[in-house]
């Protein structure tokens, strides 16, 4: 027996994988920008985005549409829930995402669209790692609605995966430039990589050592037999990669630091699953309690499941067309 | 001020903001294809300096379009969760497949249109720019499908839990009664929208060198637009009220200002005041039985007024009366223009008829404007409703404390205000630039290469 919901489980999820992906290095840039040089250095970190980051962010609108779509009921309950950081983040994705055209409108102006670009990419990444604890921390639920305060998302916890989602996206970024760029900017990644990878694991370690605590459900999940069978692997594997990304740096690899630091957040998001699921408002709401009903289930899936396949593969292409190191320059 | 009225105000400034910027990009995009395809056919080069020129436009405003849409994929829950809630299972859906056939389309597509000219050939950078292309008008598809749901909703079954739940068919969903009337009358607000824009960055740089054959070019273009597309406009405007006389007679009665009944006929009130305490229409200067005629084809048929609705459930009636004749004007004037190019086109005088450029330039808002109030006419004239007859605004909003949104309200406010602005000075200062041969497109030297995109200095005003 398929289970629709499960699947629309799986796809959201997905989403929400992809973008982290996809839109982490992106902002990661965005964070990072301050440290990088006026003139070429900060052209070539912004040319090696460019083309891609428009893209990128529609995770996010599938991501939440998706759960609209698939999950009313609990798009109808986290989203007021999580009013003020999600107002800040999408003020933040405003400000970058304009900065990459306004930057290049006029150059008495660059500098202050440069410190748009940065305080937007970080804004909206501290807001989507205080979202995250928030919801993590669990959410006063009332019938079919939202039934705290407009506060309550604030906690030292959720700050924490605030603070840590923003060392996480800037190491990403820091990567993703050891891959696309070259001489002094490729360099400065490299240190900025080794001490960001330091400050991700410590926050990693630091949120997976809180969130037991939080509530019964966790602790029930990842510390009692047998559950410690399924959940053990996820920390071992997390030091091992932590061992090849080190290891990556030193040897001046290229591509493999990328994609060893997805490695760690493929880990971090494997774990965020193991906690809730089979909620998808912790402790409080299930999948199967907020789905939508099998013909809006069945409708969409129809569609997702041609046409994801498809994008990836345009997406992947749109990746290939700007391969290679970006110059600051632009692209002929 | 109440939470809900907070919530009211933010959605309002936030949908309005965004819509200027799709109106705009829908009409680009599709003028960026036919210009790149008239390059490639005819191999004349005012057609690649003509696409280079509106691409670095284009970009502008595209970017500025999706930071706001993601801004309205959220505040659907973040400020109307209750309507979310109720409503999700059959519009979500829509929505979920305009960001899987159109979002992804235009973004994935986007960075080799703008970027990647020199990078895949001109085939390929051709069916890139048709992808961005259909990818704005699937996206207008989606999104006033689930706009025109929540106007006339059919199809849906009402669950035990409040929920509407989707019916046998999401064909009936899809294609309820308003969409297609409202997608074409929006299609071609964007496209006429973007001709008038176009046409008076042209008008403005023929006035200052008539001999431009790039400037030649956008302003012929431009005024065929408005010349033969402004009549379909108003036709099927006409079509799109009648409709709505049909299925929404009180958004009727509220833009018409017919306060009271009329058995035997009703008038046009062509002008007025709107008095809603006294519920009548001060000064108004009417046409006798014309709304009849117009409305029914029949100058003698009866009309009921607002007297025949509750009061509660009256939409506001001022706002209704003034946006409607504001769009119904900026209508007539754009046909007006449209002609008036046409006469100046048999007497070969299109380029040289300084007045014409100076009315040309004076309608480059008209577009924005008209779109502008054509939304407020039909958004304001749903309520006090969100789902038509169904589900009331005031039952919809999310329960937040008024701080709350009081403060987004502000944040919103502000950014907008700030960021936008500057985004529309920048449009301003780079078509202010003439289009002269050679121009640079976003990829190419001297582009990017010290990090700003002025045209060479020499090329300024060249002549072909």
């Amino acid at each position: 027996m398929i289970d629709l919901t499960v699947i629309w489980a799986g796809i959201i999820a997905f989403a929400i994988a992809a973008y982290v992906v996809m839109d982490g290095f992106d902002l990661g840039i965005g964070i990072l920008f301050p440290r990088f040089r006026v003139g070429p250095e900060r052209d070539t970190a912004m040319n090696s985005i460019a083309p891609v980051w428009d893209g990128n962010e529609t995770w996010l609108v599938l991501g939440g549409g998706g759960l609209l779509a698939a999950f009313p009921m609990a798009y109808a309950i986290i989203l007021p829930a999580l009013y003020a950081p999600l107002v800040a983040m999408l003020l933040g994705l405003v400000l970058r995402g304009v900065a990459f055209e306004f930057r290049w409108r006029d150059p008495r102006h660059q500098p202050i669209w440069d410190r748009a670009f940065f305080a937007g990419s970080l804004i909206a990444t501290l807001a989507q790692g205080i979202a995250l604890g928030a919801l993590l921390q669990g959410i006063s639920v009332n019938g079919r609605a939202y039934a705290g305060g407009w506060w309550d998302w604030l906690s030292p916890f959720s700050l924490l995966t605030g603070g840590a989602l923003v060392a996480g996206y800037a190491l990403l970024g820091s990567c993703w430039l050891i891959w696309k760029a070259e001489g002094p900017l490729q360099d400065r990644c490299y240190r900025l990589a080794k001490g960001l990878g330091i400050v991700l694991l410590a926050a990693i370690v630091a949120v997976s050592a809180a969130t037991p605590f939080l509530e019964g459900q966790y602790y029930h999940r990842w510390f009692v037999w047998p559950g410690i069978i399924l959940t053990a692997p996820v920390p071992i594997a997390t030091a091992l990669i932590a061992i090849l990304f080190s290891r990556s740096l030193v040897k001046r690899q290229e591509a493999a630091p990328f994609f060893l630091a997805l490695g760690l957040f493929a880990l971090s998001l494997m774990g965020l699953g193991i906690s809730i699921w089979p909620d998808v408002i912790p402790g409080r709401v299930s999948i199967w309690q907020a789905a939508a009903p099998e013909r809006s289930q069945m409708f969409m899936l129809a569609g997702a499941g041609v046409l994801i396949p498809v994008i990836l593969a345009y997406t992947g292409w749109a990746y290939w067309v700007f391969r290679g190191k970006t110059g600051a320059e632009g692209y002929h | 001020m109440t939470a809900l009225v907070l919530a009211r105000i933010q959605f309002a400034f936030t949908v309005s903001f965004h819509f200027l910027f799709p109106a705009f990009t829908i009409g680009l995009a599709s003028f960026l294809f036919v210009l790149e395809a008239l390059w490639l056919r005819t191999g004349k080069t005012v057609y690649a300096d003509l696409y280079r020129y509106w691409l670095k436009v284009f970009a502008v405003v595209f970017a500025m379009g999706v930071v706001s849409g993601i801004v309205m994929s959220y505040e659907f829950g973040t400020n109307w969760s209750v309507f979310s809630d109720k409503a999700g299972p059959v519009i979500g859906p829509l929505m979920a497949y305009e960001v899987l056939t159109a979002f992804f389309l235009e973004a994935g597509f986007l960075g080799v249109m703008l970027f990647g000219m020199q990078k895949v050939g001109r085939g390929l950078h051709f069916l890139a720019t048709g992808a961005v292309a259909v990818g704005t008008f699937i996206s207008a598809f989606w999104i006033l499908s689930v706009n025109s749901w929540m106007q006339t909703p059919v199809g849906y079954e009402m669950g035990a839990n409040g929920q509407f739940l989707p019916g046998p068919s999401w064909a009936a969903i899809i294609f309820n009664p308003s969409f297609p009337y409202r997608l074409v009358h929006t299609v071609i607000a964007a496209y006429l929208t973007t001709a008038f824009a176009v046409g008076a960055v042209g008008a403005w740089h023929l006035l200052k060198d008539r001999e431009n054959a790039r400037a030649r070019t956008m302003f012929s273009m431009a005024m065929w637009m408005a010349a033969l597309v402004a009549p379909i406009q108003i036709f099927a405007g006409d079509e799109h009220g009648l409709n709505t006389l049909e299925h929404q007679p009180v958004k009727i009665m509220a833009m018409e200002g017919h306060y009271d009944s009329h058995p035997d006929g009703a008038p046009l009130i062509l002008f007025g005041i709107p008095n809603p305490a006294e519920k009548r229409i001060d000064y108004a200067v009417e046409i006798p039985k014309a709304s009849s005629l117009i409305l029914k084809h029949d100058p003698d048929a009866p009309l009921k007024g607002l007297d025949t609705v509750p009061d509660a459930d009256e939409p506001p009636v001022a706002i209704l009366f003034w946006s409607f004749r504001i769009m119904v004007g900026l209508g007539f004037a754009m046909l007006g223009l449209g002609l008036w190019s046409l006469f100046a086109r048999v007497r070969g005088r299109l380029y040289d008829w300084p007045w014409l450029h100076r009315a040309a330039i004076m309608m480059g808002p008209s577009g924005f404007i008209a779109v502008l109030a054509g939304w407020v006419t039909t958004e304001v004239g749903r309520h006090p409703f969100t789902v038509y007859g169904l589900l009331r605004t005031a039952d919809s909003a999310s329960p937040l404390d008024a701080p709350a949104v009081a403060a987004s309200l502000l944040a919103f406010v502000i950014v907008y205000f700030t960021v936008f602005g500057a985004g529309v000075w920048y449009i301003f200062h780079l078509v202010k630039k003439p289009p002269h041969v050679g121009e640079t497109g976003l990829d190419g030297t001297p582009v990017r290469t010290s990090g700003i995109t002025p045209a060479p200095a020499k090329l300024e005003g060249d002549r072909p």
